[in-house]
């Protein structure tokens, strides 16, 4: 387990400010209540065998005694660098994501399942949208009782979305719930 | 014979034959002199045509002796010879319904003695109706004699099948409603073995019967089977292994860190799902009763809402009780059902360290602490009894050990442990979990503010990996057994058909079972440790106190104390040791005294009195041994 470094760092924030814009300082610098201490310490992050964890820096500590090989996981994922070196981010940091989401789109319950059994959103399957996306701006995907359910790149802006046949993709979704049950190995 | 056992079942159904029949047996009623003779040959007597005549008998106030004739068999043959004429036909009717005829005859017989009652003359009537009296008062303590031996013979009808029968048996494939049959009949002479039984049987052997039928009929084999019979009463027994053929109801988690139950409920009950709070025991419980859409891939469950999880699982967590903030392990937390609930009563605070041996299993415990929203847990991947060693020792507040285990609690979840367990799997789980307690005892602080406390929990019902591990602990480590919280299971065995005899306070430990709390097999314990060092318990009270604290030092120096312990520790114990012994020594001479002086007379006063003197001289002594030490630590 070791800290990321420069270019490691860059990649990750890069992913995250997509989708939380300002918001990403809320992340960084937002104290931790884990760990047995009674002082709140901060989160970092950190990498393990290619896999970054967004974890309290009270259980960073007191986990430098587990050796890489036996160290699982820590904290919580937020995402994977690929062989070739990209971040990728995975569904296990959509709480996270979606705590300080900057855009947001709502689901029909209607097209709920689809979206779980890993399709995109289409418009004929949107309750509601915030203003001000952009085409490649970072959207989390919610259930009409703000559950979140997925997160992906917008597609389309927002002004487009209204003009667009209900069959159009809105939201090309990169990662949703519904692979802990499908996916679970790859997880 | 054959003709008549059908007869037997069809006894009743003969009674309704149509009333042509009768004429034909008009014949009869000279034989009834010879028939009354016959009244009191009651043996080699078909015991099912006894019953039916004598239940009928019982109803008929006149002839009944008439009609106990006819239960004779040789009343039977001597029918069949006359009737021979009369109608060949009916012989076969006669063979299969014999009691019908023998009913129609006795009513025959009724018209034609009212008309002979009607010709005599009154004192003969009145000699006659004595006469009757005595007969009908006779014949009912015949009949009574007959209802007794009736089902004495009954009882006799089922005879433990011979050794014949069973290799015929055994040649064909099992006949399973004659083996239920069986079953059935055992049970019954067991519970009621004195009245019930067959001359010549001993209960052994029909338990040995019993045995091979309920491993045949239910698929167990014969290690399995013996323990159960073992550890259950009869009719328990039954109701277990009944149990254990239906699946448990589907339980699931509210995840606290997320919802509440009652808005999860009211969102399942939308999606169709019947539900209700599991029990008063548990207020995160939900039980599912069916559902419309599968449990387990509704967008709650994906979402991290609840977790689907047997009842019993709730139990250790329960029992453990962890608080905020807290460092807790849980040595084998896939696929981390209980690990979640472990975080969502302390609230994502504190640390979790959850590990797991198997690799293949972790994937599943990540994938459910990231659903469920877990940011306090940290996984490894290490045996557990190596865990001590990489965590620390004496640094954790809390352990949960929910050790590996023969899982002969889920065989309603498992078919196979039906079969595939044996007495050499018993043995080995049991060392694994007896090591795997001693690291998790290591583990912990004993001087935490708010904890020091170890449950143990395995989905077991046997007692090797139960009470027996658990007073292993107790011998080896300086812990003790404190209740679990959990009112409603059943105390574990203090001891066990003389063969075991465990530490007293193991009553505080509970086992759950399928046929009485509707959840799979389950034991729970809950140890305090006392203090760090390693010594073993110095006050105990089981009689073998006395051997034990005769030897202290032995047993401690050869288990105890591992090599690579460092000088302060053996220092400590060494300490401790002579902390031990003096108190032992008194405590050997008291104990065995003070018990011989209660078992004479038992007064209060006196007990008290020489518990304030054995308090004082534990003061002085611990006193004298704090002296003592320094001058023990200057000289080392």
């Amino acid at each position: 387990m070791r800290p990321l470094d420069e270019k490691e760092t860059t990649q990750v924030f890069e992913k995250l400010f997509k989708f939380t814009g300002n918001n990403l300082k809320n992340i960084v610098e937002s104290p931790s209540h884990e760990g047995p201490d009674s002082n709140p310490g901060r989160y970092c992050f950190r990498l393990n065998k290619n896999r970054v964890y967004y974890v309290s820096e009270s259980l960073v500590k007191r986990a430098t005694n587990i050796k890489r090989d036996n160290l699982v996981s820590l904290g919580t994922l937020i995402g994977k660098f690929t062989k070739n070196g990209s971040f990728h981010l995975t569904i296990q940091c959509l709480n996270l994501l979606a705590a300080n989401a900057k855009h947001k789109v709502w689901l029909k319950p209607t097209s709920e399942m689809s979206v779980l059994y890993g399709n995109n959103v289409l418009k004929g399957g949107l309750g509601r949208i915030t203003e001000n996306i952009n085409m490649g701006d970072g959207v989390v995907v919610f259930s009409m009782s703000d559950v979140p359910l997925a997160f992906g790149v917008a597609a389309r802006s927002t002004q487009d979305c209204r003009k667009m046949e209900p069959n159009a993709i809105v939201v090309i979704i990169q990662a949703d719930i519904g692979a802990y049950l499908r996916m679970e190995d790859e997880l | 014979m054959g003709a008549v056992s059908l007869g037997k079942k069809r006894g009743k159904a003969s009674e309704k034959h149509p009333p042509g029949k009768k004429q034909k047996r008009d014949s009869f009623p000279a034989k009834s002199s010879r028939k009354e003779g016959i009244v009191s040959n009651l043996d080699g007597q078909n015991a099912k045509k006894k019953q039916k005549k004598v239940s009928s008998s019982s109803k008929r106030s006149k002839k009944d002796d008439i009609l106990s004739d006819s239960d004779v068999s040789d009343g039977e043959t001597e029918e069949q010879e006359d009737v021979g004429p009369d109608s060949g036909s009916d012989m076969s009717s006669d063979g299969d319904d014999p009691f019908k005829d023998h009913f129609l005859q006795g009513s025959d017989e009724e018209e034609k003695g009212s008309d002979l009652d009607s010709d005599s003359d009154v004192s003969d009537i009145e000699e006659k109706s004595r006469a009757i009296d005595k007969e009908k008062a006779r014949e009912e303590e015949d009949a009574e004699a007959e209802l007794q031996l009736n089902i004495k013979e009954e009882a006799d009808e089922f005879r433990l099948p011979t050794e014949e029968e069973l290799e015929e048996e055994a040649r064909q494939p099992p006949d399973l409603p004659s083996l239920q049959r069986r079953i059935k009949e055992i049970v019954r002479v067991l519970s009621n073995f004195k009245s019930l039984r067959q001359e010549g049987e001993t209960r052994k052997d029909y338990i040995e019967q019993l045995k091979l039928d309920l491993g045949t009929y239910y698929g167990y084999n014969d290690f399995l089977i013996e323990v159960l019979v073992e550890m259950f009463p009869v009719v328990e027994l039954m109701e277990l292994i009944e149990a254990f053929e239906k699946p448990r109801p589907i339980c699931l988690r509210t995840n606290t860190l997320k919802t509440r139950r009652r808005d999860l409920a009211g969102i399942l009950l939308n999606r169709g799902v019947n539900l209700d709070p599991l029990s008063k025991w548990s207020k995160v419980g939900l039980v599912v009763y069916d559902s419309q859409v599968p449990i387990g891939a509704t967008p709650e469950y994906m979402a991290g809402y609840y977790m689907l999880q047997s009842a019993s699982s709730f139990l250790p967590v329960m029992a453990l009780a962890p608080q905020e903030k807290e460092r807790v392990v849980d040595m084998a937390a896939a696929p981390g059902g209980k690990t979640t609930y472990i975080a969502a009563l302390m609230k994502n605070s504190g640390i979790i360290y959850a590990n797991e041996m198997k690799e293949p299993r972790l994937k599943s415990l990540t994938a459910n602490l990231n659903r469920m929203g877990v940011t306090n847990a940290i996984v490894c991947n290490y045996d557990g009894r190596e865990l001590p060693k990489v965590l620390g020792r004496n640094t954790a507040d809390r352990v949960l050990l929910d050790a590996p285990c023969s899982g002969t609690g889920v065989i309603s979840k498992d078919e196979s442990v039906k079969t595939s367990k044996d007495l050499t799997d018993i043995r080995n789980s049991s060392n694994l979990q007896k090591e795997l307690l001693l690291a998790a005892i290591d583990m912990v602080d004993a001087n935490s503010k708010s904890g020091g406390y170890i449950v143990y929990s395995t989905c077991s019902i046997m007692i090797h990996e139960n009470e027996a591990v658990i007073d292993y602990a107790l011998k080896k480590r300086n812990v003790k057994l404190v209740p679990c919280g959990l009112d409603f299971g059943r105390p574990g065995f203090v001891r066990f058909r003389g063969q075991y005899r465990f530490h007293p306070s193991l009553e505080k430990t509970r086992r759950f079972y399928p046929h009485v709390h509707n959840m799979d097999g389950f034991f729970v314990a809950k140890l305090k440790k006392m203090s760090n060092s390693m010594a073993a318990p110095t006050v105990t009270e089981t009689s073998e106190v006395v051997e034990q604290t005769s030897e202290p030092t032995a047993s401690d120096d050869e288990g105890d104390v591992p090599q690579h312990l460092g000088k302060e520790h053996t220092v400590k114990k060494n300490v401790s040791l002579k902390n031990n012994v003096p108190k032992d020594e008194k405590e050997n001479n008291r104990k065995p005294t003070r018990k011989r002086k209660d078992r004479k007379r038992f007064n209060r006063e006196e007990v008290m009195k020489s518990r304030e003197e054995k308090r004082e001289t534990l003061r002085e002594a611990y006193r004298a041994q704090k002296a003592g030490r320094k001058k023990g630590e200057s000289v080392e």
